[in-house]
């Protein structure tokens, strides 16, 4: 490192010490824009919001004498008769995993150029978001009206069973909500033609969020509807 | 996919000067503007929690002179007083005022990655003040429930504030982690994506390495406070229980029933702890900073320095529930605590170290900022020393509600950072102003502040080995507090206005130096960091002219042997037949 700056990125040294090195170069850490790093920082927040909300749900369950409610019953939905249970946030978790999939189709149109394509399938990603929205807005109904399940008192056990569900599927259905918007917003500008000269890794980065929000509910959906 | 560094585009790309006054100096979206909206606001935010203070230890020193507050305003003091001090003055000033104004200079940017982002992040902090000052005027005033917040109490009726006070407060910090975690990501993503040519991160002046850190540290403790505060908020205002547990208020069963105020505590603490090293930080990278430029002598052990920052910032994720001590846990999470806790006493020491051993057989040169520096390792030992008591379990138990607390935890986090804090305001003056300060009023300043807290808190450790408890409005008449604790209290008040008095020394030195003060050359301490090195003084919107600065060398090359200046700007190229740094050498092999 005492001769010039430029040779560093040129004389590769093997091993760990080259991974140090390599990332403790001048000008920059990762070889990204700055929105692409930005926007993975961002994540790295929000998953510590997430396991907070998570790990609160934990202890809050653990800690409350009244018996929790059997998920299996209460997110059970019946078709002409025989309740199934968790069949709506199956339904739901297929929706949202198949966003995703159109999402990555969506961002590798992006990279080849395909503007209207990119745009559709940005949109169709947003759809199928609005759609498990629209799913989640059925369940908080039939779960409160049908069932009179409140934040703070629930006919079938521990109160904390409302609170918690409401919290937490409230907090994920906004950032849901919240990419909706943004996937739409960006698929409108991929259109109009913004990023002609920019570059399409916008599409990347909102994509980034996308499957993010994927990812935390794999993990609400394993810890609140399987546990 | 490759992409081009900011360093390597042409330079053809053209800031968006701001042309009217407006949009340069309100609505900006320039670093160095929104660093002085943080630091402004900051600091008057924080003179007002320094006043509160004021009318708590009249209270205290003199309890029947006055009859200035009542019991219940006392609580609602000590608990905006803490707040305002630990979040919207130290975070806001350390990481929006000065982590503004130093990354791009000395990482040489030209400014933060996303301006605009940086300009909300400024305003959604205004937001967050000005709600949380409106806690003053509703009903039943700004909530008493101690800067912890601790449920139940918190939220139940009896505790000042419980109505309204409790939600504009917790409206007010979630406000704040918004604008935070705007402001955050810009500066780690500045630090990490665009920095100038040459300057890789083991260059990076440590000043930038404790902002960097203490950034990230921020990024991912604050989470766990929102949470918090959202959970606490829907316990307040819809009735669930995630805190609160069965209880009899005044003899009625209340509706809350089945929650944990352990758990709050966990996720409090979980930021609570980070965020004393959010604080620190960032002042243990000014000051090493700050040493080495008025020792003339590089920073001892510089890559020591970093790993020291990074260890302290890792490990302080995994000692919050020290705090915890008096809540009752199971001994053997006592034990694994204790041992973190005294663990990250290492990597401190080793920097405590350090900054002595740079000042070892230095050129001092005793002006202001540098004599803010050395009080600085002073109360930071200190405060340090009394932390290993306060780490042991068994040594925690007995001490933890009284006075000694308050000392320990304001020595070490209340006067140590502030400290830095001057150091810094007085060392960067020059090039945020453009003026020099006045050297007979800052030193003035200096020792009445040094020797005054010394005589606010030092004696507060006394108090708390007699057993005199914290948080209590009056003590009256007991046997196990001798009368003479009251004389000290009396002791402990004189000194608290006479420091409070000599801030308005600084203010004013700050205002007068402004208009009257001597212009300032752009390099008045021969530092070698980047921000010294602008072409304006104080740097134009852009910072680097036309072209940006190339770094050659780090930030420390003080009194090299055989050159003909006592200090070496980064920017320095390295010519043949100069003597380079071991540590630079090091890479080599």
């Amino acid at each position: 490192m005492a001769h010039d700056a430029t040779a560093l990125g040129a004389g590769l040294t093997p091993g760990l010490r080259g991974i140090g090195s390599d990332w403790a170069g001048d000008k920059q850490t990762f070889h990204v824009p700055w929105g692409k790093a930005m926007m993975w920082i961002f994540l790295l927040s929000d998953t510590f919001i997430f396991t907070c909300f998570l790990t609160g749900y934990m202890h809050v369950r653990a800690s409350t004498r009244i018996p929790w409610p059997n998920p299996s019953e209460v997110f059970a939905l019946s078709f002409g008769g025989e309740p199934i249970p968790l069949i709506l946030i199956a339904i739901m978790t297929f929706i949202l995993i198949t966003s995703s999939g159109t999402m990555a189709m969506a961002v590798n149109m992006g990279y080849r150029g395909h503007r209207a394509k990119t745009a559709s399938l940005m949109l169709m990603t947003a759809a199928l978001g609005a759609m498990f929205v629209g799913m989640q807005a059925f369940e908080w109904t039939k779960l409160i009206i049908d069932e009179g399940v409140r934040p703070w008192s629930n006919p079938m056990g521990a109160p904390q069973f409302g609170a918690v569900f409401f919290m937490i599927t409230g907090f994920h259905g906004l950032h849901v909500s919240i990419g909706v918007i943004y996937l739409t917003t960006v698929a409108m500008k991929v259109l109009r033609g913004d990023y002609k000269k920019r570059g399409y890794e916008i599409v990347e980065i909102t994509g980034l969020y996308w499957h993010f929000v994927d990812l935390v509910w794999v993990f609400i959906f394993a810890f609140f509807y399987l546990w | 996919m490759a992409y081009a560094a900011i360093a390597d585009r042409d330079q053809e790309h053209h800031l968006h000067d701001p042309q009217t006054f407006i949009t340069k100096y309100i609505w900006s979206q320039d670093h160095k503007v929104i660093a002085i909206q943080y630091a402004m606001t900051a600091i008057a935010v924080g003179l007002f929690a320094m006043g509160l203070s004021i009318m708590m230890r009249l209270q205290l020193g003199f309890p029947d002179s006055f009859s200035l507050i009542s019991p219940e305003e006392y609580y609602q003091y000590v608990t905006l007083h803490g707040m305002i001090m630990v979040i919207y003055l130290l975070t806001a000033l350390f990481l929006g005022g000065f982590g503004n104004y130093l990354i791009p200079l000395m990482c040489g940017a030209r400014d933060m990655v996303f301006p605009y982002m940086n300009m909300l992040s400024y305003w959604v902090y205004l937001l967050s003040v000005l709600v949380l000052m409106a806690s003053f005027f509703i009903p039943d005033g700004p909530t008493g429930a101690g800067w912890t917040l601790y449920p139940p109490q918190a939220i139940t009726s009896g505790t000042p504030g419980s109505g309204g006070g409790i939600v504009v407060m917790l409206v007010s910090l979630a406000l704040f982690i918004v604008a935070f975690t705007m402001g955050g990501l810009n500066y780690v993503t500045t630090v990490l994506q665009a920095r100038t040519r040459g300057m890789t991160l083991m260059r990076m002046p440590l000043s930038v390495w404790g902002i960097f850190v203490a950034t990230i540290l921020g990024l991912l403790a604050f989470p766990a406070l929102l949470v918090a505060a959202v959970m606490m908020l829907l316990d307040r205002l819809i009735g669930t229980s995630f805190f609160m547990p069965e209880m009899l208020l005044m003899g009625v069963q209340s509706e809350h029933a089945g929650g944990s105020p352990i758990l709050f505590q966990h996720l409090f603490w979980f930021f609570g702890h980070p965020e004393v090293y959010i604080v620190a930080l960032p002042a243990f990278g000014m000051v090493s900073d700050i040493l080495a430029t008025h020792a003339r002598r590089n920073i001892f052990g510089y890559r020591m320095m970093v790993w020291a920052i990074i260890a302290i910032g890792a490990l302080s994720f995994v000692v919050w529930a020290h705090h915890m001590y008096v809540s009752g846990m199971n001994p053997y999470f006592g034990f694994f605590f204790a041992t973190t806790t005294l663990i990250i006493a290492v990597p401190t020491a080793l920097k405590v170290y350090n900054w002595v051993l740079t000042l070892w057989r230095g050129d001092l040169h005793l002006n202001v900022p540098m004599l803010f520096a050395i009080g600085f390792i002073f109360t930071f030992t200190h405060g340090g020393l009394t932390g290993l008591f306060l780490g042991n379990v068994t040594v925690d138990l007995p001490l933890s509600d009284t006075y000694f607390v308050v000392g320990h935890f304001h020595m070490v986090m209340g006067v140590s950072p502030v400290l830095v804090l001057f150091a810094a305001i007085y060392h960067w003056y020059p090039k945020i102003t453009g003026r020099m300060f006045n050297d007979t009023l800052g030193k003035l300043h200096f020792w009445l502040t040094l020797l005054g807290t010394y005589s606010i808190y030092l004696p507060m450790h006394y108090l708390g080995f007699l057993g005199v408890p914290r948080r209590y409005y009056a003590n009256g008449v007991t046997d196990f507090i001798p009368e003479s604790v009251q004389t000290m209290n009396a002791g402990i008040t004189i000194a608290a206005l006479v420091v409070a008095a000599s801030q308005m020394i600084f203010l004013f030195n700050m205002v007068w130096s402004l208009f009257k003060g001597e212009k300032a050359s752009s390099n008045p301490w021969n530092a070698t960091t980047l921000e010294w090195q602008t072409p304006e003084t104080p740097p134009a919107h852009g910072n680097w002219g036309d072209k940006l600065p190339e770094v050659h060398r780090w930030a420390y090359d003080y009194s090299v042997p055989g050159e003909e200046h006592d200090f070496l700007p980064q920017t320095e190229p390295v010519h043949t037949g100069a003597i380079v740094h071991r540590d630079l050498e090091d890479f080599k092999e």
